[in-house]
């Protein structure tokens, strides 16, 4: 990997004295990362405690660890949020790292999912026997890169930050060290993965060599004071850039590897995946291109993005309908969810940010809930993951049954669930840009995969006993052994399924939060 | 007192939680708090009757309270002359629907899910804001799809989902038009956003081919509601799957949220386009009103032929309102309440003819009179109600809504006439293949009505004679909000005169100014 010293830093040829020539390190800021510090201190805090006590710590103890260290990262946001609504966002560290609501807010999400998947694996390691402090610190570092990727104000921190991201959550989906498909997902992810990190570097690489710097606010100045006159170099690296992002948020065509990988992968790691990696690909993909090339490159970047969406939405909504298996019908609608987002994204406005970000929220509870759900029908082995495992639920476990209904309602975007107002703020955005036909695409294909939430909830609800002629009023026999609820993955189902439905309801606060965290460049200090 | 919408949305609301809450295996108390919640609702509308300012144009019981500040969208409702009754009739026919049917299995879900879509069917009928219209226009088919899903015959599964992703797909396309209209509104006239039905009706500045765009995205979504020729496939399915209160339910309330929509956010929001749409969906209602009834004398299952009767009536209302006429609209309006009383009387009978002889083949039914003339009298009342006969409630709205017609647009006046006799023709002959004819064995043992099964019918028969007698008291009411729309109406088109017969009436009385109350 090639280090580019960023231009901000003066280069000094001769140290001849260095108290007379003293080289300039950037002061570190610590409150500025505190957030991504948290994570990262956290994670390897567990790891030393777990090596230096005897005996193996009970499985509550990393779930609890984790869910504090999580608590803790989002409340260290708070008063650098109330830091940057009072004196507006800055960036420190020689302008590499980004302090604005936009990446306090994304932090948060990434916290969330956090918590959510730590809950879920609690439950989840002690019934497939795999206990152990690993899941959770990779878990923790993992964060800690989406952080730094969210926050980054200069694409080789970004880059940092998505290595930080991946590489755990590769090791993460091989975890399932009984499960052949857990370490195929690993080895395909991580393939995958790094081919999308070397396209997104060659971007970087590119982009650095069109406008001379890697810091975003340097490549945006230089962009509003220059006019290119041969942009073949940059409009590559913006290519390249992009097709790094779209395999990061697994958009079509750069999502071949979603389906395989959410279906293989531990359940709750699905869960991790879905939410807080898409979260922090997200990020980098709004400051990138959004807000760093927006003003200037819209019109060249904009059709590109809005054709992933398209892409996206139809792939990943018709695709999932055809599905038999849960989990994978999930991983395909997370496909067309990206497309929302990236709808979001193409706006390439305040209101098309900020419903990006409401959608990421809303997103995280709705996935995390609904892959909760997946973990406790999948039942020891995470295997059974078929829609005719979920016949007859509403009999055996009817709790269980409504709580994945509301979820399932909510992604296919139901009013009185954030699902709808995600869509919604999207739908607003893009036609604010006077994108009308995006818009219909975008209902129209929620349309279609609103038939894949349906075949599930018919399949819980609906169906008779295998066999059976459609019609009868036989109830399905719920089949194999009875679903057992962890603790904690209730108290993880019950955050979620809170908070799908409180963000559909008393939407307004989270309304007025999305709002404020705008991201904005500043040159740094 | 203004609490009053608040309260019939919440109260089955909060009922079907108490249900949701009460454990499974307390089967009992299910019913009886269904029963209470909804009849609380139809007594809280009751009052609203009696406390309705029948003078007025304007909306009244009006609530308004901010939702998402951002966007200004805010949670307003209210109650004009044209919603009155069709909150009522919502209110009403809920508790009647469940205390005539009952579910054969999970009463728990079946009551709650019931009760939700009560409270989810008065908020269509009293949003003011564009974009609470669109929550409970959506919100409602979740405990649909569960009733017909659930408890529904045959191809339930099919039927349930075929008509959740109909409907769905229509009112995706509502969403965006909902959302062009406040933009374009906010940015003609400079004022901050909003989705404030009454303040975009006042002033409605977005450019006619906007409005036309954003009509047809609207009039998909109604249009699929109602449903109107060639949308209505998912109707026949829905209705005959669909349990007995589901039916009721269905064609009583749910299909009225369209007409309703196309009337309200049709004609008295966008007016230029609704003018300019006016043949074509005349067309379409006249089409749907003659198919509809040829399609339902070739129906083998009574309560296929049911359905599609509702098809035909509910062409009837979108010739009447379309004819932008008061006579017209206002027929129309009747028929929506009318309908839903006689069709959720004639789904109830049908439904208890199934209860005892498991099968609703009009074949296989056949001499029911002899073992039930009980039975045999009230189908009879509810029927000729149906075809429109004089002195019952069919009539008046029928002949307002012809009226109507025949002053605006002659020739759909003429064809829809033939869709009377045609109702005529399904119904009697219907009625005389299953009640008449010889008793065969299978039905010599049919029972007869019970007395409770009687009790839930009697308010239904009452209402069927004495609207039909006197329909004074609806249109009274409901005149002023009428007249309103069509004043509006030809105060925003220039170059349109309603082809009202009636024009004259309204210039010596004082409701003119009724167009600009905007709030009750």
């Amino acid at each position: 990997m090639i280090i580019q010293v960023p231009p901000t830093v003066p280069v000094v040829p001769e140290q001849l004295d260095p108290s007379a020539v003293p080289l300039a390190v950037p002061e570190i800021v610590w409150s500025a990362v505190a957030p991504a510090l948290v994570l990262m201190i956290g994670g390897i805090l567990l790891l030393t405690v777990v090596s230096l006590v005897r005996k193996p710590l009970p499985s509550w103890f990393h779930a609890t660890w984790t869910v504090a260290t999580a608590t803790a990262a989002i409340c260290a946001t708070v008063p650098l949020w109330q830091r940057v609504q009072d004196n507006g966002a800055s960036s420190e560290m020689a302008g590499t790292v980004g302090l604005d609501g936009f990446s306090l807010f994304v932090t948060g999400v990434i916290c969330v999912s956090v918590i959510l998947a730590a809950l879920l694996l609690e439950g989840y390691l002690r019934r497939e026997d795999l206990v152990g402090p690993e899941w959770y610190v990779l878990m923790l570092l993992s964060a800690s890169g989406g952080v730094v990727m969210a926050s980054a104000n200069d694409l080789i921190v970004l880059f940092l930050g998505l290595e930080i991201l991946s590489v755990a959550v590769y090791v993460l989906a091989a975890m399932h060290s009984r499960r052949t498909s857990s370490q195929e997902a690993g080895l395909k992810y991580f393939v995958l993965g790094a081919f999308s990190s070397a396209f997104l570097l060659y971007g970087i690489a590119l982009t650095y060599g069109a406008t001379g710097s890697t810091n975003l606010a340097g490549i945006q100045t230089f962009l509003a004071d220059n006019v290119l006159v041969d942009n073949g170099l940059l409009l590559a690296g913006l290519a390249f850039m992009l097709v790094g992002f779209g395999f990061k948020v697994a958009a079509v065509p750069f999502h071949m590897w979603a389906p395989d990988v959410y279906q293989g992968a531990p359940t709750p790691v699905s869960a991790y995946m879905a939410a807080g990696v898409k979260a922090a690909g997200f990020a980098g993909l709004l400051r990138v291109f959004v807000t760093t090339f927006g003003p200037t490159y819209r019109e060249e970047w904009m059709p590109m993005v809005a054709a992933l969406a398209v892409l996206s939405l139809v792939v990943g909504s018709v695709m999932a309908i055809i599905q038999t298996n849960v989990k994978r019908m999930l991983a395909y609608s997370s496909i067309s969810h990206a497309g929302f987002i990236l709808l979001g994204v193409a706006a390439a406005s305040d209101a098309g940010t900020s419903a990006a970000l409401f959608y990421l929220l809303v997103y995280t509870f709705m996935v995390a809930g609904s892959f909760g759900v997946v973990t406790l029908i999948g039942r020891k082995g995470d295997g059974r993951h078929s829609l005719e495992d979920y016949r007859g639920l509403s009999r055996a476990r009817p709790g269980l049954a409504l709580v994945f209904t509301v979820f399932l309602l909510a992604q296919s975007g139901i009013p009185l669930t954030g699902g709808f107002l995600a869509k919604f703020y999207v739908i607003g955005a893009i036609v604010d840009e006077g994108l009308y036909a995006l818009a219909a695409v975008a209902m129209l294909t929620a349309v279609i995969s609103a038939f894949l939430y349906l075949r599930v909830i018919v399949a819980m609800y609906f169906a008779g006993p295998a066999g059976a002629e459609e019609g009868s009023e036989e109830p399905a026999e719920f089949a194999g052994p009875p679903v057992r609820i962890p603790a904690a993955a209730g108290l993880a189902l019950g955050l979620a399924l809170v908070g799908t439905l409180a963000l559909g309801i008393v939407p307004g606060p989270a309304t007025e939060v999305t709002r404020d965290a705008t991201a904005e460049l500043t040159v740094g200090n | 007192m203004t609490a009053v919408i608040p309260v019939m949305i919440l109260l089955p609301f909060l009922g079907a939680l108490v249900i949701g809450l009460t454990p499974a295996r307390r089967a009992e108390v299910f019913r009886p708090i269904a029963v209470l919640a909804s009849g609380g609702t139809a007594a809280v509308a009751a009052y609203v009757l009696t406390q309705f300012e029948s003078g007025e144009a304007g909306y009244q019981f009006v609530v308004d309270r901010t939702w998402i500040a951002d966007l200004g969208i805010s949670m307003h409702f209210g109650i004009d002359g044209i919603s009155l009754f069709l909150v009522l009739m919502t209110a009403g026919i809920f508790p009647i629907a469940i205390l005539g049917a009952k579910p054969h299995h999970d009463p728990k879900p079946y009551y709650a899910w019931l009760l939700i879509l009560q409270a989810g069917s008065i908020g269509v009928f009293c949003a003011l804001d564009l974009v609470m219209f669109f929550v409970f226009f959506e919100i409602v088919l979740v405990p649909m799809y569960f009733l017909i899903g659930m408890w529904g015959h045959g191809r339930r599964t099919y039927a349930a989902t075929k008509f959740f992703l109909y409907t769905m797909a229509g009112s995706a396309l509502m969403l965006v038009g909902i959302f062009a209209l406040a933009l374009l509104q906010s940015n003609a006239t400079g004022d901050p956003l909003t989705f404030d039905i009454v303040t975009i009706t006042d002033n409605l500045a977005v450019s006619t081919t906007a409005g036309r765009w954003i009509f047809v995205a609207l009039a998909i979504a109604f249009a699929v509601k109602v449903p109107l020729f060639p949308l209505h496939t998912w109707l026949p399915d829905a209705h005959t799957e669909a349990p007995t209160a589901g039916s009721v339910i269905l064609a009583a309330v749910m299909l009225k949220l369209g007409t309703y929509g196309f009337l309200r956010l049709g004609i008295e929001m966008l007016p230029e386009a609704s003018v300019w749409a006016a043949p074509v969906l005349m067309t379409l209602g006249v089409i749907g009103l003659t198919y509809g009834a040829i399609a339902a004398t070739m129906q083998k299952d009574l309560k296929r032929l049911v359905a599609y009767s509702s098809v035909a009536h509910l062409g009837f209302i979108i010739l009447g309102m379309f004819s932008l006429t008061t006579q017209g609209i206002e027929g129309g309006v009747l028929i929506m309440v009318n309908h839903g009383i006689t069709t959720g009387a004639l789904f109830l009978l049908v439904g208890m003819i199934y209860e005892r002889r498991h099968t609703r083949l009009i074949s296989e039914l056949s001499g029911l009179q002899k073992v039930a003339p009980v039975m045999a009298a009230v189908f009879t009342t509810v029927m000729l109600a149906s075809v429109g006969l004089p002195g019952l409630n069919g009539f008046p709205g029928e002949f307002l809504a012809l009226l109507g017609a025949f002053s605006g647009a002659r020739w759909w006046g003429v064809v829809a006439v033939t869709g009377v006799i045609l109702a005529a023709l399904y119904l009697l002959w219907a009625y005389q293949r299953t009640f008449h004819g010889p008793l065969t064995a299978e039905n010599a043992s049919m029972k007869d009505m019970t007395g409770s099964e009687f009790a839930v019918m009697v308010p239904l028969l009452a209402l069927i004679v004495f609207l039909g007698i006197y329909p004074t008291p609806l249109l009274e009411r409901m005149e002023p909000s009428v007249e309103a729309v069509i004043v509006h109406v030809e105060e925003s088109v220039p170059g349109f005169i309603s082809p009202d017969p009636g024009l004259e009436r309204r210039a010596v009385g004082d409701h003119g100014d009724g167009a600009e109350e905007g709030e009750g």
